[in-house]
């Protein structure tokens, strides 16, 4: 009896402890961006006890999906949706663009010093199965002052579908036309040449492991475990590394010509400081939604996000959203009806 | 634990109202209906999962018919789909996996049942089936890390030097590739071998082996003309139940193998199996025809293991009826 009165008591103080008016939030999507997801529907919830935002990092595929079977109140994704996807959708989604992200050529040279410089054309060549030997002219002419080995070109991708497939190949389909008709972006694509790794880890193991390797990870990824890479030739021609604020410039850069909708690609953007092979990463929000509450919750998190949120970037080496981006975005919120 | 007056078994189950009142009051009809839905219940699941395979691979059997198990060009971008190097791959690694561990698991079980001190045996059984409890990224990890260096630097560079006139040993040599795999799905799956197989041995009847030591047989004909003929089908068993861990192995494989559809002559080159194409892309696939071709690649590797136990069912009829000594195991 003793044992049944505790386990009411116990019961009734769950209850108590619970806000009635708790607002239950499920979204699902992209794996990269769900470090600082994780951190900001943590901070919200902390600043909004009654806000809980449950994300489940399944895939941008699955978090199109999810929102396409409205099975999660919203989505979010590596890659911009297809108009063939937005059409199937029957009601209208909104881009928000969150942070961003990059993606970086690392090698594995042995006896080799000194960063590598990859122009447009080597890095097309490389993966195309075109340039195969390390002292090919497209990657020695760049690189005066650097031996490089007459040896094989060992390439090295993602196996598994992710959003730095999307950016990679989106980079080469821009600067290389054999690239775009033969093999064209997504987030797993048909690769001419090379050898698959799971994750970021896999392709960085791999990488690490084969000598005259060349391989493409996330810039987080790479900053958090101090994997060297090289430069990359942006669209002004200058030779830039990879940093947070070169993918932040590079979105700057994009920003100008940012349609409406928010979908567009910023591989290749202008500007002197800009990392070529950046991109943003989106939540995919339905415009119509019928929860006044949730609708509230939505609104004023997406708000947050923006200004607060945006501060916790750095602290996980994700790259900040440019104030102009963010500007036209606070606009945007208005369409949530 | 059957009680004295209920000495009707499976075979012989008398009917009738009375008999089944009977039956019901003791708790035999009871449990035999409860094991009954227990055991539909196995064969429902299998039902609905090739139901449901067959439903949602349906735009992809569509649009690609049959020669979707011919084709060898997988391009989600330009949504062209084939299965060809992923069966491939899956077969090869599985073939290679069984080449190394079957010998090897089975002179293991030989000697743990026959040749071992009892206690030895029970000793090295206890580890060989924590090997068997192993997660299979463990194994997968193990081969990144330790595999395939070996195999990059010293085994390829041998296996060129020795037998590379044979195509299946040339090509540059990676450490990963379809070899490795091979060699990782073998150590995978020798427990499982060892571990049935000793159990088989050791339920052979003393007389079988005394019957052949009475005729002269040494210690070894014995073992060998007498107790494994004997135990064949079980030990089959066992290399049947080896096989259907390979050919679903997703994560180990997938660390190892190269992730890359294309198909080579050589054990070198990288390449890909299903279920690990699976493991990659499902979640990312965002195309309904990309997604229908993977569910279709999962419809395939279904098949392929009906097909395989099937085949080992006709082999274990047809090398039974030829006289080994044992009609049913």
């Amino acid at each position: 009896m003793k044992m049944r009165k505790v386990l009411w008591f116990a019961l009734l103080a769950t209850l108590a402890a619970t806000p009635a008016w708790a607002q239950n939030i499920n979204a699902a999507g992209a794996t990269f961006p769900y470090p600082i997801y994780s951190k900001w529907f943590d901070e919200y919830h902390k600043l909004h006890p009654n806000v809980q935002i449950n994300y489940q990092s399944i895939g941008s595929g699955g978090g199109i999906r999810q929102l396409l079977d409205k099975t999660v109140d919203f989505g979010a994704s590596d890659g911009p949706m297809s108009d063939d996807q937005l059409k199937q959708a029957g009601f209208r989604v909104l881009h928000f663009p969150t942070v961003l992200g990059g993606a970086v050529p690392s090698y594995n040279l042995p006896g080799v010093t000194g960063e590598l410089k990859f122009t447009p054309e080597a890095l097309a060549g490389i993966f195309l199965g075109k340039v195969t030997k390390w002292n090919d002219p497209a990657i020695a002419g760049v690189n005066a002052g650097i031996k490089l080995p007459a040896e094989d070109i060992v390439v090295v991708h993602r196996s598994d579908g992710s959003g730095t497939t999307y950016i990679w190949t989106d980079y080469l389909s821009k600067v290389s036309d054999e690239w775009r008709t033969k093999v064209g972006k997504d987030t797993s694509v048909n690769w001419p040449v090379g050898l698959g790794g799971k994750g970021n880890e896999g392709v960085a193991g791999l990488v690490k492991q084969t000598p005259y390797a060349i391989g493409y990870v996330e810039l987080i990824y790479a900053v958090q475990n101090s994997i060297s890479y090289g430069l990359v030739k942006n669209a002004s021609g200058d030779f830039v590394k990879a940093s947070l604020a070169g993918v932040s410039a590079a979105a700057a850069g994009a920003a100008t010509s940012m349609p409406d909708d928010f979908r567009v690609s910023i591989t290749n953007a202008p500007g002197k400081a800009a990392y070529p092979i950046s991109s943003f990463t989106w939540l995919l929000i339905p415009a119509q939604i019928q929860d006044a509450a949730k609708k509230a919750a939505i609104k004023d998190f997406l708000g947050w996000m923006m200004t607060s949120g945006q501060q916790l970037c750095e602290g996980l080496a994700y790259a900040k959203l440019p104030k102009e981006v963010i500007a036209k975005e606070q606009k945007a919120i208005a369409l949530i009806q | 634990m059957a009680t004295a007056h209920t000495t009707v078994d499976a075979a012989g189950l008398s009917w009738g109202p009375r008999a089944l009142l009977r039956r019901l009051r003791t708790g035999d009809e009871i449990a035999r209906l409860v094991t009954l839905v227990f055991a539909l219940s196995t064969v429902l699941l299998t039902v609905v999962l090739v139901e449901q395979l067959w439903v949602n691979s349906a735009l992809a059997r569509h649009r690609f018919g049959l020669a979707f198990l011919w084709s060898r060009v997988w391009d989600p971008v330009f949504n062209q789909f084939g299965a060809l190097p992923f069966v491939y791959g899956t077969l090869v690694t599985s073939a290679l996996g069984l080449a190394i561990a079957v010998p090897l698991g089975l002179g293991a079980a030989i000697f743990l049942a026959e040749l071992a001190p009892r206690r030895l045996s029970d000793n090295f059984t206890f580890l060989i089936d924590l090997l068997a409890a192993v997660p299979s990224v463990i194994y997968g990890l193990l081969g990144v890390f330790v595999l395939v260096p070996l195999m990059r630097t010293e085994i390829q560079p041998a296996l060129k030097r020795t037998l590379g006139f044979i195509p299946l040993f040339q090509g540059p040599a990676y450490g990963i590739g379809l070899l490795t795999a091979g060699l990782v799905l073998a150590v995978m799956i020798v427990p499982f071998i060892i571990s049935v197989s000793r159990e088989v041995l050791l339920a052979v009847p003393r007389d079988q082996r005394e019957a052949a030591l009475a005729l002269g047989a040494t210690r070894w004909e014995a073992t060998w003309k007498a107790v494994v003929p004997y135990a064949r089908t079980g030990i089959m068993g066992s290399v049947f139940l080896a096989l259907a861990r390979a050919l679903g192995e997703t994560m180990a494989v997938t660390m190892v193998i190269g992730n890359n559809p294309r198909i080579a002559a050589s054990l070198f080159a990288p390449g890909y199996s299903i279920a690990s194409v699976l493991a990659n892309e499902f979640s990312e696939a965002t195309g309904n025809l990309y997604l229908s071709a993977l569910i279709e690649l999962g419809l395939v590797l279904f098949l392929l293991t009906f097909v395989l136990n099937g085949l080992a069912r006709l082999l274990i009829v047809l090398t039974t009826s030829r006289g080994s000594g044992v009609a049913q195991a």
